[in-house]
């Protein structure tokens, strides 16, 4: 193994995961599909959030800002402007790309605890600025992009993002090219340059490395694939909503990665959904049932303290990515 | 061949009375057998299911807590009284946390796992809206008890209904002639900065204005504000009234500072009861209430003329003359908005009787049945008063109570008429496809 070209095993590995998500397309039932399809949705969220703080070192508690910059970005010309999916797609990105490059120029000048409050406040400036033009983004209350509206339209071909088998696989592309995107990441030069800032930022700055640079690229990384899913999200379940940009859905991120393991290419995506069923599965039962899901993820804490995925590898299968 | 020869059988011997009655007999026999008994109750007594979406956590849940009592107080007495078109109503409740994101996938797993008939009973407006999308794509039908202008606006879809609940546009435009002719011509609008306060801001300053009366000032207040000191000097002097809509737990804070700032002095105010529904009105700083005005759906407070519907349903449910628990003084209901919840499920009864509904294969009738309602009488049933409504618009339009506080207790002192709160619809539903 070079280091730099993935090995034969973890190829395998994520190429099977990518397959057994397109099996379950056919196989499971109608109600549990939709929930993957969301799950994956924001499963590209917490893997974009993970490359900032699970491979980087950098706990932001801002992240809604990109998603939401990317669920309006997208949302907004659809609703207004009836612009077609693809380019408000693209727009939602861009959106969020922008941002974070923008927020990462400013934050990035503080570390540690001044880069989680930094990183907050400019969350909730966003939060606010999507209450204060209610007149146009409908405020908590939010905007129902219409059905005739969310369709894929190339030429003859007429995909309406409603049918949920084909929402479920545009939910599996969005996934699988933000998974290979990052395993591509994590194992180039570039994404071990992350991880030894992460490590230790004082050596690489002696080594000669532009660690500022470096940060700011994985910033607006993180922030263009939050962006991605807050895009997609929009467009396949058709709501745009001021409360994805509040600190709830910042939090959210962190804890879908701390749950899957941090700085693993999987874990968001084992954490995204462990949290959804463990929420579906125990409100079925009892009123009381947050009671029990905060039981179970002290418990999980206690016994996988780095993460499903990131126990694991600790334990069983160091050459998880 | 063996149906051949039975059929020649049949033909060559007769079918005598005797036969008939040994074969109706054994059929008899056989519905009589312990298996078949339960099979064929189940085919006829096989219970009608519906989707309670409920706020159990988050804000909406004093909201929801008193929702989830009224409705199975009204499944209780729909049941008794024989159920809907001869089957039993069962509720299937899921809990939303008062979230959109997760409001949408409640839709999904009552249609898709519960396979429920319908889903029903939310209440805030971003859940409604966020969940929209996901009843109008599994075209279920969604009736909702949320008195927002979402519904009526025509911005979901055909399979979103309102028709036990009043909109907030209707409820606005009500009130107005009534603060017009008896509180003052110059308001001062007091509103939080986003939907619900941008909702009264833009209804409620043309509907006055048509009144003859003048909006001074407008004053949002951001959402995360916690004092309000500051915004009182911007109430220009000449204010007869102040409206306001603040809800939230800085409700409290926005009173008493408001009081404290005025004094004796301070122009009259008029409020959505909103703000203080699950609040009980003798609570600490709320004295700077006593002598101003609130609007109510329904009143919390038994009236002295209460209708003997009205004192049934308030029976039924459980709540005493102050509109607390029988069970519990201290826990006061959300009785100006609750009542919708057992008028909506009446609703659905008397269209899902209409349309003779058999199971989700009639939805789509289902939502014709009820946009074809146009009255609804005041009894039992609409214990709130009679209503009628828009299948245009999917929704209804009822009577508002204005009421004051006197002695820390509410007084209904005006009831406006329907055609106080119509407006002209802005859409058509029933063009959409369903």
């Amino acid at each position: 193994m070079t280091g730099r070209a993935p090995s034969g095993r973890v190829f395998a590995l994520h190429a099977a995961v990518i397959l057994g998500l397109l099996i379950l397309n056919f196989v499971l039932p109608e109600y549990h599909r939709g929930v993957f399809s969301r799950v994956l949705v924001l499963a590209a969220f917490a893997m974009g959030y993970n490359i900032l703080f699970g491979y980087t070192g950098l706990l932001s508690l801002g992240h809604a800002m990109f998603f939401a910059a990317g669920l309006y970005g997208a949302g907004l010309p659809v609703y207004h402007l009836d612009w077609s999916v693809a380019p408000a797609f693209i727009a939602g990105i861009v959106s969020g790309a922008v941002l974070a490059l923008a927020i990462g120029f400013l934050a990035l000048r503080t570390t540690g605890v001044a880069f989680m409050i930094v990183t907050l406040m400019f969350a909730q400036v966003f939060y606010l600025i999507t209450l204060f033009f209610t007149t146009y983004t409908r405020g908590e209350e939010g905007l129902v992009i219409r059905q005739d509206l969310r369709h894929l339209r190339m030429g003859d071909l007429d995909l309406a993002l409603t049918d949920p088998s084909l929402r479920y696989l545009i939910a599996l592309v969005l996934f699988s090219a933000v998974l290979i995107v990052t395993l591509f990441i994590v194992r180039s030069p570039f994404g071990r340059s992350l991880v030894a800032i992460r490590e230790n930022e004082e050596r690489m700055r002696m080594l000669g490395y532009n660690v500022f640079t470096n940060k700011l690229a994985a910033v607006v990384l993180s922030g263009a694939f939050c962006a991605a899913s807050g895009a997609a999200y929009a467009l396949l379940f058709g709501y745009v909503g001021s409360g994805f940009a509040s600190i709830q859905y910042s939090i959210l991120p962190l804890l879908w990665v701390l749950l899957g393991g941090a700085a693993t290419t999987l874990g968001p995506l084992i954490g995204t959904l462990f949290m959804f069923y463990i929420v579906d599965f125990t409100s079925g039962f009892m009123p009381a049932y947050l009671l029990v899901v905060g039981a179970a993820l002290i418990l999980l804490i206690l016994f996988f303290p780095k993460g499903i995925l990131g126990s694991i590898r600790e334990r069983w299968a160091p050459w998880l990515p | 061949m063996t149906e051949i020869r039975t059929d020649k059988a049949v033909k060559s011997s007769g079918l005598t009375r005797r036969t008939a009655l040994k074969g109706l007999g054994a059929a008899a026999g056989l519905m009589m057998g312990p298996g078949f008994v339960r099979y064929s109750q189940a085919q006829s007594a096989e219970p009608i299911r519906i989707g309670f979406q409920c706020h159990r956590t988050g804000i909406g849940a004093a909201y929801g807590r008193w929702y989830e009592r009224t409705t199975n107080a009204a499944v209780k007495l729909i049941n008794e009284a024989g159920g809907i078109n001869g089957r039993p109503l069962e509720i299937v409740v899921e809990d939303d946390g008062t979230d959109p994101k997760r409001g949408a996938e409640v839709v999904e797993k009552f249609a898709n796992q519960h396979k429920v008939d319908l889903v029903y009973g939310t209440l805030f407006s971003h859940v409604v809206t966020g969940s929209a999308p996901a009843a109008g794509e599994l075209k279920i039908p969604y009736y909702v008890v949320s008195e927002g202008y979402h519904v009526a606006s025509g911005k979901l879809n055909r399979y979103c209904i309102q028709p036990g609940i009043t909109d907030v546009k209707a409820q606005v435009r009500s009130v107005a002639p009534w603060i017009a002719s008896n509180i003052g011509k110059k308001v001062t609008l007091v509103f939080p900065d986003y939907a619900f306060g941008h909702d009264h801001r833009d209804f409620f300053g043309p509907a006055f204005q048509e009144q003859g009366g003048e909006v001074v000032a407008m004053l949002p207040i951001p959402p995360t504000e916690t004092s309000f000191t500051r915004y009182f000097p911007q109430i220009p002097p000449d204010t007869d009234a102040i409206y306001h809509v603040m809800v939230g737990p800085a409700v409290l804070t926005f009173v008493k500072e408001m009081g404290e700032f005025f004094g004796s002095q301070g122009p009259a105010l008029f409020g959505f009861i909103d703000s203080l529904e699950a609040v009980d009105l003798a609570s600490p700083g709320l004295e700077f209430l006593e002598g101003s005005h609130f609007w109510e759906g329904s009143p919390r407070y038994l009236q002295p003329d209460a209708s003997e519907a009205q004192k049934f349903y308030r029976d039924a449910v459980g709540i005493d003359e102050n509109g607390a628990s029988v069970n519990d003084p201290k826990d006061v209901s959300t009785a100006a908005h609750m009542f919708g919840c057992w008028e909506t499920l009446y609703v659905i009864k008397a269209a899902m009787e209409a349309a003779d509904y058999k199971g989700p294969e009639d939805r789509a009738k289902l939502i014709e049945a009820t946009e074809a309602m146009t009255e609804f009488a005041e009894g039992k049933e609409h214990p709130q008063g009679d209503k009628t409504f828009n299948g245009k618009i999917h929704q209804c339009f009822g009577h508002q109570n204005i009421s004051l506080v006197e002695n820390m207790k509410l007084k209904v002192v005006h009831r406006t008429s329907i055609e106080d709160g119509i407006y002209e619809p802005e859409a058509d539903y029933m063009t959409m496809p369903l």
